[in-house]
């Protein structure tokens, strides 16, 4: 078993990369006490003056002496930033100032009270949020902390103590830590600091405090303290079993799941889940099941769950959101398919008639559960009765929906009435229920029951014999009444629930659809600015407010001016949030902990390797952004959008490194042509020339005019290659333009021929040509394909070989026909395969026999292919049946060739 | 050599001016130099030479000008020095009155061609010795008989074609523009149908060369115009 004794790579993989992470960032120590008073300050500032006598950069951020002096003297001599001043309401408040501390940029910076709340309109609502920011960027942070702030323990130092604490620190943050060193104090010690007055306390809080520093109190914080301290080094000896490869000795595979509901019972709940886990090794989810007609109902029970499902993240839980219509089936689906070992549960008694006809979440988890554990932790008695009642009876009385009720329940006895000597009673009751079914189908749960109460009432009066009194002649109709009064409020909540389960449908219907079109459209997009437009556009569709995207224009600067909208609804003062919220990738802004005093939220749109930009979302009314579901759409459409940008950012690099490569490709070809093709004759023409000037006496005529003219021939070859190379990067560059006009095929083709009587020497050519076919062209153009071709061929027959021109016009080239023009040698044609490289720039010719034709640059017939081209034509390589090369060049008639006037042809 | 003819040339680069002195005074003409615009143009007037060599490609002002310049006073011929690829440039040199262009590179035999021809017809022009029967190879024209013949056979031509063929022994030796020929056979209003112009061009080859294909007299200078070469 060598391999269990080896981490996962992946794990380790993930460790190193944790690792790195964590040495770009600075580290973070925590003073952790049981209480005020056991001397966390000055613990710091001692350990700070320590570091500080070793070389190290410290600076004091924020420290509260609360005017004791023996820490005071601790602060004498340490650089203290200057705090900024904010008013608030009237009051100017001293707070920390963050971007002087990422300016500054210390080695060390001390940051009491981690869990300070900051002043309106800071950046971060809470100060632990500034000193995350403030490791992020490298800089290490000391920093003090009490007990009682922290998340998890928050309701158990409130039952201890009977003080409800406010300001409270996601146990992440102590979890994060590099250091956490206990400042502990015995509690008799810290009695008599007390009386000594050496514990600061505002005088507002002096009642409170009295009772919160009662012996008692102060022992089971000091265990508090203690225990989780415990917890932090026990969690670094895991770490270090882990990192050391040391085999576990605990299965890692306990999984645990909290099910939570709307009530507030709720946090204590995920906060004893915390616990347990915690104990337990175990990862934990949280997991809300959402019933069709609660969800879609209250926006209060939204919230509330949505605040629960936040400080279970901040506690370090995965949170899920399940829908379905049974609580305890989705549930159980949820966990087997995650292996959950154990699910949590509030023990809540709900009213008896609900527990039997409906049956308790609690039960069927339990009867169905099967292997998977159950814990059920007891609520206290809820001091508010359950929120859906209490928020429908407040806000959904309406008026109109009551009447509605009484006016069918009013029709429904007018049909009735005529009826009620031709029907039994009881089948009376049928028109009764169908009404009840009607106002079900428009109305609120308060409508049908009036309108099931009504029913039951009119039916009574008007159909019961004796008529027209609430007396009964037969006391069997008060089971009729009874199963009547039930049929009728069964049947009017579920179709309630019907009704509202369609609307919470069509709603996520509605949000999977408005997500498929974003993927849709934008997957049609190549540009980068298309896809940003197109993005904001149907978000601000699909959250009916305005939504601007942002992108840095040089050197992750944000700009207000890279946008995709027209008109800015945001102050430019705000393009500061923008730069956080991209250089940070967290969301801020309006709604958020962060920089709750802008205008718009802003959301990092976040790709796979950096953020891209930023989405700003103007809230307002119509758009419900607090909502959980809302803001998750928001977040995907984020994320999908940036990863669209991305796209198109990885398309366009692609093509720009193709472009690249094929310029380095011309480049070093056009070099070797240069260094090759140019050296050559000018070393010809220097050598001949240089020997005729210096060794003339010593040379016989005959030699001297055998140099001259191969000064001649080379200086041609030169100028040729020159020529080519300058027609290349001319049509290359796009600078050709072709001048089109009816020219005589003959009359190219002739003006080719003598330009290149020398060079083709011997080779008799046979020229076939229609009588007055007319090509339409640039002439200058089309005289030089042809020139190429022979000039090619030249170099790869032998002197004296025959070459063929045949032109003809040519049908099949488009509407207006067309001319093909062949040219064909008769030397060994090209090697298989050969035809399409030929035209590439560059490329030589394999079968050249002769030395000649290894001196050219390879251009003659990439041109001829880009003329070709220009002219919409093309131009085909082949090998002739009986040998030779053939070149066919097609060149279509772009309208009907001229008729030339017959009286003149004599 | 007081009879000797002169030569002005006016050329930016010593070395081709170089290259120039010597072929010319190999073949007995007397050669003036011009390093740039203002310097030929002054010196055309001073000296009144019989043929001016001009590069287009001047350092301080356009061939062109210079063209134009020496135009408003003399009918010297000018053979312009060009470079292949810069049809543009020719058309608009031999427009503005330039008589001929040779393109660079070029070699000795063609510029000495091109000049002999140059001074040829400016002689015959002074001389008035038009009328005389035109010889080219196998081909005779009688211009004033309105005969044309290839070798013993008489050849019919239209009469545009004969005023076609008129047109270029007038000017034989000589590139003349598509336009400037459409004008003189055609007339002015007909300067845009160069089309028809190279129709006839193919028919009276047809009707002269012994191979219409590898025309010996009847040249296409392609982009620019035609040419027709005597020997």
């Amino acid at each position: 078993m060598i391999e269990s004794d080896r981490p996962n790579p992946e794990e380790v993989l993930a460790r190193v990369q944790e690792t790195v992470r964590r040495e770009s960032r600075g580290r973070l120590k925590i003073f952790f006490g049981a209480s005020p008073g056991v001397g966390k300050t000055f613990a710091m500032l001692e350990a700070a003056r320590r570091e500080r006598r070793a070389g190290v950069d410290v600076v004091v951020g924020v420290v509260e002496t609360h005017g004791r002096a023996e820490t005071e003297v601790l602060l004498e001599g340490l650089e203290i930033l200057p705090r900024r001043s904010v008013a608030h309401r009237g009051i100017t408040l001293q707070e920390f100032d963050i971007d002087a501390a990422l300016a500054r940029r210390p080695g060390i910076l001390l940051v009491d009270e981690l869990a300070h709340t900051n002043a309106p309109g800071s950046r971060h609502a809470k100060r632990w949020q500034d000193v995350l920011e403030l490791i992020d960027a490298g800089i290490s942070v000391y920093t003090t902390l009490n007990v009682q702030h922290l998340d998890s323990l928050n309701d158990q130092v409130a039952q201890i103590t009977g003080v409800v604490v406010r300001e409270t620190i996601p146990d992440s943050v102590l979890d994060q830590a590099d250091d956490v060193e206990l400042i502990d104090l015995p509690v008799e010690e810290l009695r008599r600091r007390l009386e000594g007055g050496k514990v600061y306390i505002p005088d507002q809080a002096q009642r409170a405090m009295e009772s919160f520093f009662r012996p008692g109190n102060l022992t089971a914080l000091r265990e508090l303290a203690l225990r989780r301290t415990a917890d932090c080094v026990d969690a670094q000896v895991r770490n270090y079993r882990r990192d050391n490869a040391i085999q576990s000795t605990w299965p890692v595979t306990e999984r645990l799941m909290v099910s939570i509901g709307p009530s507030p019972f709720s946090a204590k709940l995920i906060r004893a889940a915390r616990r347990i886990a915690d104990r337990l090794k175990a990862e934990w989810i949280v997991a809300y099941v959402e019933t069709p007609g609660q969800a879609a109902a209250n926006p209060e029970i939204r919230m509330r769950v949505s605040a629960a499902l936040r400080l279970a993240e901040q506690l370090g839980a995965e949170t899920v959101t399940l829908t379905g219509a049974r609580v305890a089936e989705s549930l159980l689906a949820y966990a087997r398919n995650r292996n959950v070992s154990r699910i949590v549960l509030g023990k809540r008694a709900g009213p008896l008639w609900r527990r039997l006809l409906a049956g308790s979440v609690f039960d069927e988890l339990v009867a169905q559960s099967g292997d998977i554990e159950i814990i059920a932790i007891s609520g206290e008695p809820n001091p508010v009765p359950p929120p859906r009642f209490r928020s429908t009876s407040r806000t959904a009385v309406n008026w109109a929906e009551l009447a509605g009720a009484v006016a069918v329940v009013a029709l429904v006895t007018a049909v009735s009435l005529p009826l009620r000597s031709v029907l039994d009673p009881v089948n009376l009751v049928m028109f009764y229920l169908l009404g009840v079914v009607a106002v079900a189908l428009r109305s609120g749960r308060a409508s049908a029951l009036l309108a099931s109460a009504l029913s039951v009432a009119a039916f009574d009066f008007f159909c019961v014999p004796p008529h027209l009194t609430f007396a009964v002649s037969d006391y069997e109709y008060l089971v009729t009444f009874a199963v009547m009064l039930t049929v009728a409020v069964v049947i009017a909540s579920l179709t309630i629930r019907i009704r509202l389960q369609a609307a919470h449908a069509a709603e996520r219907e509605g949000r999977t659809h408005s997500l498929y079109r974003l993927t849709r459209e934008l997957g049609g997009e190549s540009q980068w600015m298309e896809v940003a437009k197109t993005a904001s556009a149907i978000a601000q569709e699909v959250f009916g407010t305005k939504v601007i995207l942002f992108f840095p224009e040089q050197q992750g600067k944000v700009s207000f001016r890279c946008r995709t909208s027209e008109d800015l609804p945001l102050p430019t003062s705000e393009e500061g949030i923008a730069q956080w919220v991209f250089d940070h990738g967290k969301k801020a802004g309006k709604g958020m902990d962060t920089l709750s005093g802008a205008t718009a939220l802003y959301l990092p749109l976040k790709g796979a390797q950096t953020t891209l930009g930023v989405l700003a979302i103007v809230p307002s009314e119509s758009a419900r952004l607090e909502s959980p579901d809302q803001m998750h759409l928001l977040e995907i459409f984020a994320s999908q959008t940036a990863l669209a940008l991305e796209r198109t950012q990885a398309a366009l690099s692609a093509q720009e490194a193709q472009v690249r490569a094929e310029a380095e490709q011309m480049r070093s070809s056009l070099l070797s042509a240069v260094s090759h093709d140019l050296r050559t004759p000018l070393a010809t023409i220097t050598g001949a020339a240089s020997s005729l000037r210096i060794q003339r006496d010593q040379l016989d005529d005959a030699t001297q005019t055998e140099l001259l003219e191969s000064i001649e021939l080379e200086a041609d070859r030169l100028s040729r290659l020159v020529n080519n190379l300058l027609e290349m990067t001319r049509i290359r560059s796009g600078g050709v333009t072709v001048r089109r006009e009816w020219h005589p095929v003959e009359e190219l083709i002739g003006a080719a021929l003598i330009r290149l009587e020398r060079v083709l020497g011997a080779r008799p050519v046979h020229v076939e040509i229609p009588d007055g076919l007319m090509v339409s062209g640039d002439d200058v153009l089309l005289e030089q394909v042809v020139w190429n071709i022979l000039e090619n061929a030249s170099k790869y027959t032998p002197p004296g070989s025959p070459a063929w021109i045949h032109a003809r016009a040519s049908g099949d080239l488009g509407d207006h026909g067309g001319v093909e023009i062949e040219i064909r040698d008769s030397g060994p044609g090209f090697a298989p395969g050969e035809e399409q490289q030929i035209w590439e720039r560059f490329y030589r010719g394999k079968q050249a026999s002769t030395a000649e034709a290894s001196r050219g640059a390879g251009l003659g017939l990439a041109i001829c292919r880009a003329i070709a081209s220009a002219h919409g034509g093309r131009i085909e390589a082949a090998t002739h049946p009986q040998g030779g090369a053939v070149i066919r060049l097609y060149l279509p008639n772009p309208e009907p060739p001229p008729q030339i006037p017959h009286a003149e042809r004599a | 050599m007081p009879n000797a003819l002169e030569i002005l040339v006016i050329e930016d680069d010593s070395q081709i001016r170089r290259f120039l002195r010597a072929a010319l005074a190999a073949e007995q003409f007397r050669c003036h130099e011009a390093v740039n615009a203002a310097e030929g143009i002054a010196q055309a007037q001073a000296r009144q030479p019989d043929l001016i060599l001009l590069d287009l490609g001047l350092p301080d002002r356009d061939g062109l000008e210079v063209i134009r310049s020496i135009r408003q006073s003399s009918q010297v011929p000018i053979l312009v020095l060009s470079a292949r690829g810069q049809e543009k440039d020719k058309i608009e040199a031999l427009d503005a009155g330039a008589d001929d262009f040779v393109s660079k590179p070029f070699a000795v035999g063609e510029l000495l061609a091109r000049i002999r021809a140059a001074l040829r017809r400016s002689a015959t022009i002074r001389d008035g010795a038009e009328g005389a029967t035109f010889r080219a190879g196998m081909i005779a024209v009688d211009l004033a008989a309105r005969v044309v013949r290839v070798g013993d056979a008489e050849v019919h031509l239209t009469p545009i074609e004969f005023r076609l063929l008129e047109a270029l022994v007038r000017h034989a030796g000589k590139v003349i523009t598509q336009r400037q020929l459409l004008v003189e056979v055609w007339g002015p209003q007909h300067s845009e149908q160069a089309q028809y112009l190279r129709v006839y061009m193919t028919q009276l080859r047809r009707k002269l060369e012994t191979d219409p294909a590898r025309p010996r007299h009847l040249r296409t200078e392609p982009g620019v115009g035609y040419r027709f070469v005597i020997d």
